[in-house]
This record gives C-alpha cells, sequence and structure tokens, in this order.
C-alpha cells in the first residue's frame, strides 16, 4: 500500500478538501501570497493569518515525467506524473499522477483540471486533462 | 581569532559492490584504514568524526552507521563530534570537520559515509524509496511520495523533461555522459561497472522514468568511505601534500522541495556554486578535475552550469564538444562517478578527485592536475567545494 501523508494543522484542508471536490490553497490574508506546501505561518510576511481557499483546480503542466518502473509490489505502470502551475494561485505548483488519459499524451503546456482520489481519510489530488 | 586554513590529508574507500552482505562497520574499518594509511597517520591522530546523515532509517541501507557507533566501534577518544541530516547535502559533514579544524575545535575529522543498499534491498523495501515501510509520511516527501511519485528518478526525470523542453538537449547528451563516465571507470580498479557501455547499449536500456532510463540512474552499493580533513598546520607532516579546502558554498535560495522552485532548469547547485566564487580569486577556467553529483546523469549538466563551466542551456554543446569525457579538458567523475562507480553519497566523487589531485589516478589520471571542484546533492539541497595542492 502506497504512504500517505501525515495530518496535520497545516495540512488537513489541503488534503481533505477533495471530499467536496475541492481543491484547497493555503493563501495568507495579510499579503496574498499563495502557500504551497501549506505553513502555519506565511513565509513572505510572517503574518499567522493563513487561510486555505478553494481553488477552481486548473493548471498547466510546467513539466512532466513517464514513470515505468514499478517500486512496490502492484504499482501499475507506466503513467505519468505532472507538475502543474496551478492559474488562480502564482507560484504554486501541485504534483500528481495524471489519470483519464494516455500517459504518453501529456506534454509540456497541457491543461489540467484536478480530481481525487479518497484512500482512507486522505483525498489524493489527481491530474486529468481538462475538457 | 585567526583562522586555520582545512586541507584533505586522506581518503580511503572499502572494497565496495552489490550483495556484498558485508556488515557496513567492516566496511567503514577498512575505509578507515585506508584513510589512515593514505594520510600517514594513526587512530590516535584522530580527534574528530563527522557523517550524514548519522544512523538513519528512512530508506533501506540508506545509512546503518552513526558517529555513536563508529566512535565505540573504532575506540576513538574525540574533541568534535557531528551528524547532519539537515546540513548543506552529503557535503555537511566535510563542511562542518573544515570549520572545526579552522577554529580549532579538532585537528584531523575522520569524515566518513557508509551505505548498505544493495544488501539491504528487497522486492517490498527499495533502496532510495524515502518512508519505505511507514504507514504515514511527513516533511516535503509527504507531497511527492503519496501521489507515486517515490523515487528520486522520478523527481529527476521531470527536471530533465523541462530542461530538454527549454534547451534542446536529448537523450543522447545525457548517454555521452554515462558512457563517457563508463570509459573512465575502466581504468578504476574499484568501479562497480565496468564493462564496456556504447551508446546504442545506452539508449536501448529500459525507462524508468522518462527521459531518463537504466544507465541514467546510480547503482545502489555496499560500501563505505572516509575523508580526513585536518588542520593546515597540523597536515603539514602527512604522508600526502596536503588539498587545501579553498572555498565551500552552501546557499540555498529556495524551498526544499522538488517542484516548487521558480525555474527547475536550475537547482540548488546554482545556488551553492555562485557563493563558492565569492570567496575565492580562482575561475572555472583554473579548474583541471571536476567531481559532480550524479545520482542522475541530468545533474552532471545542471552542475556544469552551476559552476559556471558554460553558460546557461550550453551544458549540451559542452558536453557534446568532448570537454568532459576521457582526454577533454574539464574532465568530469574520472572514476566513473556514481553511474559506473556506485552511489557513496558524493564521496566517492571527492575521494577521486584527491586521487587526481595526488596523482593516484593510474590509467585515468589526469596529467598534471592542481585543482579540482566537487559538487554533492541534487534537486534542492546541494554543498559545493574547490580543492587544490599546496
Amino acid at each position: 500500500m502506497r504512504p500517505l501523508p501525515e495530518l496535520t494543522p497545516e495540512n488537513t484542508a489541503f488534503w481533505t478538501g477533495g471530499a467536496e471536490g475541492k481543491l484547497m490553497i493555503a493563501f495568507c490574508t495579510a499579503c496574498t501570497h499563495a502557500i504551497h506546501p501549506p505553513q502555519l505561518i506565511c513565509p513572505k510576511c510572517w503574518s499567522e493569518a493563513v487561510d486555505f481557499k478553494a481553488v477552481l483546480g486548473a493548471g498547466t503542466v510546467y513539466t512532466y515525467t513517464v514513470n515505468h518502473q514499478p517500486w512496490g509490489p502492484g504499482m501499475q505502470v507506466p503513467f505519468a506524473l505532472a507538475v502543474v502551475d496551478l492559474d488562480e494561485a502564482p507560484g504554486v505548483r501541485i504534483t500528481a499522477e495524471v489519470v483519464n488519459t494516455d500517459p504518453e499524451l501529456v506534454t509540456i503546456g497541457s491543461r489540467m483540471c484536478a480530481t481525487f482520489e479518497q484512500i482512507d481519510d486522505i483525498w489524493l489530488p489527481q491530474w486529468e486533462p481538462a475538457q | 581569532m585567526t583562522l586555520a586554513k582545512a586541507t584533505i590529508t586522506g581518503v580511503g574507500m572499502s572494497d565496495i559492490g552489490r550483495k556484498t552482505n558485508r556488515p557496513a562497520m567492516l566496511h567503514l574499518a577498512e575505509a578507515a584504514k585506508r584513510a589512515l594509511a593514505c594520510a600517514g597517520l594513526t587512530k590516535d591522530d584522530i580527534d574528530g568524526i563527522s557523517t550524514y546523515p548519522g544512523k538513519a532509517d528512512n530508506s533501506p541501507g540508506m545509512s546503518p552507521l552513526g558517529t555513536g557507533e563508529v566512535r565505540n566501534a573504532l575506540g576513538l577518544k574525540t574533541r568534535w563530534h557531528s551528524a547532519i541530516p539537515d546540513g548543506p547535502s552529503q557535503m555537511a559533514p566535510l563542511m562542518v570537520a573544515a570549520m572545526a579544524v579552522m577554529t580549532g575545535q579538532a585537528r584531523h575529522v575522520l569524515c566518513f559515509r557508509a551505505l548498505t543498499e544493495s544488501s539491504s534491498q528487497t522486492a517490498t523495501q527499495r533502496a532510495s524509496i524515502p518512508g519505505s515501510g511507514r504507514a504515514r509520511l511527513g516533511g516535503w516527501y509527504s507531497y511527492l511520495v503519496p501521489a507515486n511519485a517515490m523515487s528520486a528518478s522520478n523527481w529527476a526525470g521531470w527536471m530533465a523533461t523541462r530542461y530538454f523542453h527549454e534547451f534542446g538537449m536529448t537523450r543522447e547528451h545525457l548517454g555521452i555522459v554515462a558512457t563517457g563516465q563508463r570509459a573512465f571507470a575502466q581504468h578504476n580498479p574499484s568501479a562497480v561497472m565496468q564493462s564496456p557501455l556504447t551508446m546504442d547499449d545506452y539508449l536501448g536500456a529500459r525507462m524508468i522514468s522518462s527521459p531518463l532510463g537504466l544507465f541514467d540512474c546510480d547503482v545502489p552499493i555496499d560500501g563505505a568511505c572516509v575523508i580526513i580533513v585536518s588542520a593546515a598546520d597540523a597536515a603539514k607532516d602527512c604522508a600526502q601534500a596536503p588539498l587545501t579546502i579553498e572555498a565551500m558554498g552552501a546557499a540555498l535560495g529556495s524551498q526544499e522541495t522538488w517542484d516548487q522552485r521558480a525555474d527547475l532548469t536550475t537547482m540548488g547547485a546554482h545556488d551553492a556554486c555562485a557563493d563558492l566564487w565569492q570567496r575565492t580569486d580562482l575561475k572555472p577556467a583554473d579548474v583541471d578535475v571536476l567531481a559532480l553529483y550524479d545520482g542522475f546523469s541530468i545533474f552532471v549538466p545542471y552542475w556544469l552550469e552551476a559552476f559556471g563551466f558554460c553558460g546557461r542551456g550550453e551544458a549540451k554543446d559542452f558536453i557534446a564538444e568532448g570537454n568532459i569525457g576521457p582526454g577533454g579538458r574539464f574532465p568530469v567523475n574520472t572514476g566513473g562517478g556514481q553511474l559506473s562507480g556506485g552511489r557513496l553519497h558524493g564521496f566517492g566523487l571527492l575521494h577521486e578527485a584527491c586521487a587526481q589531485l595526488w596523482g593516484q589516478g593510474g590509467g585515468r589520471q589526469v596529467e598534471g592536475a592542481q585543482t579540482a571542484v566537487c559538487g554533492m546533492g541534487g534537486g534542492f539541497i546541494a554543498g559545493s567545494m574547490l580543492i587544490r595542492r599546496g
């Protein structure tokens, strides 16, 4: 089974937002800085006024790789991993597996939208090609 | 306080191999004996010990020994000891040792790295997969591993994809890195991979994480390496000409992740190297031997550009022009590197650079080598060092 993230005060909203189909990103409400991975304090202005906001979950592939090596028992290969620049959160990238497409079709510049896979109490973001 | 200069006085490596089934401590002791013999020192001369990352089980066989076990087993009495998981890459223990001898905390520091990743690897416990066997993860890799981005080959793979896209590099360029280092390894009796490697072999090998294939990835091994860092005044009576640590760089300009750095055609190395050149009058053109971290082949062009041996985006031409292989003006990883020599986490690369400066490179010796750079680390983390004879 794949390891899951430990839920903490700074990351719970990010990992559980998918329960409502929402990609939750941390923003500083004092200076508007987008913070990822999420923190309890804004790395830019040190304000503690950090809050999560649902973003549309749309973005553009900055880079990607297609993994061919099974790293553990039961891992199905190949699959693509995409590092995606989020439209609504400047400077934030979400790295996730690409689903519902041929992995070889992913390219830099591809438009993606977020979907989620639930495992236990975690909703892992995944990318699928935008319609 | 007047600071002493820090030097390297001895290096030693165990008989490294795959599936040696030899305890890490015996590898370490063998490397330590060889390093002391190289330096002309005895165990009682050692008064400091330093390692990365310390005893750690974050992936199988990654670091079976900490300073405590080694002090006990080797019966060392020390005035300085430290193990550093969060420093400037695998180079951190060498940098801290240099600071220790410069400030008089110790005279001769035994710096070590020991790995048993080859013996520890099983079907379900893979080397270098962080968090292997744990239910829940924290830290930076908790944003990668659960997404099935489990291996550093994935992280390096997406860096390479972006670099290829921006600068027109192809797999053939990385093939020159891999086959060139193998050509060096054929003159290094301690390299784990010595059979010939052709470009066809390279291009025909299975893909691991695109665009990186099997021969773009370094080789997990069992082994240990010891490097002795000494105060310059204490180095005068050693067996080898002391190698002065001319400058070090450890700057880190972006957060500790493999995906958030604004420009992923650069990495931590670029920060660390820019910092290094501010501390010396020497220039890249003064360098004879290059020891560049090659956990994956793609890190070599990144390090070349980071150190300024060529401009941004120019590494592919620099490599294609024959600069880095045997006979090149800026030979890289002359012992075969980690791609052919085995993954000693940077220590093996520095071991080779020191051997070159002492004229001990055998059939791969770079004539007249006086000055070397070493860069350790990939992705967000890096340490850089410039060493010279005299």
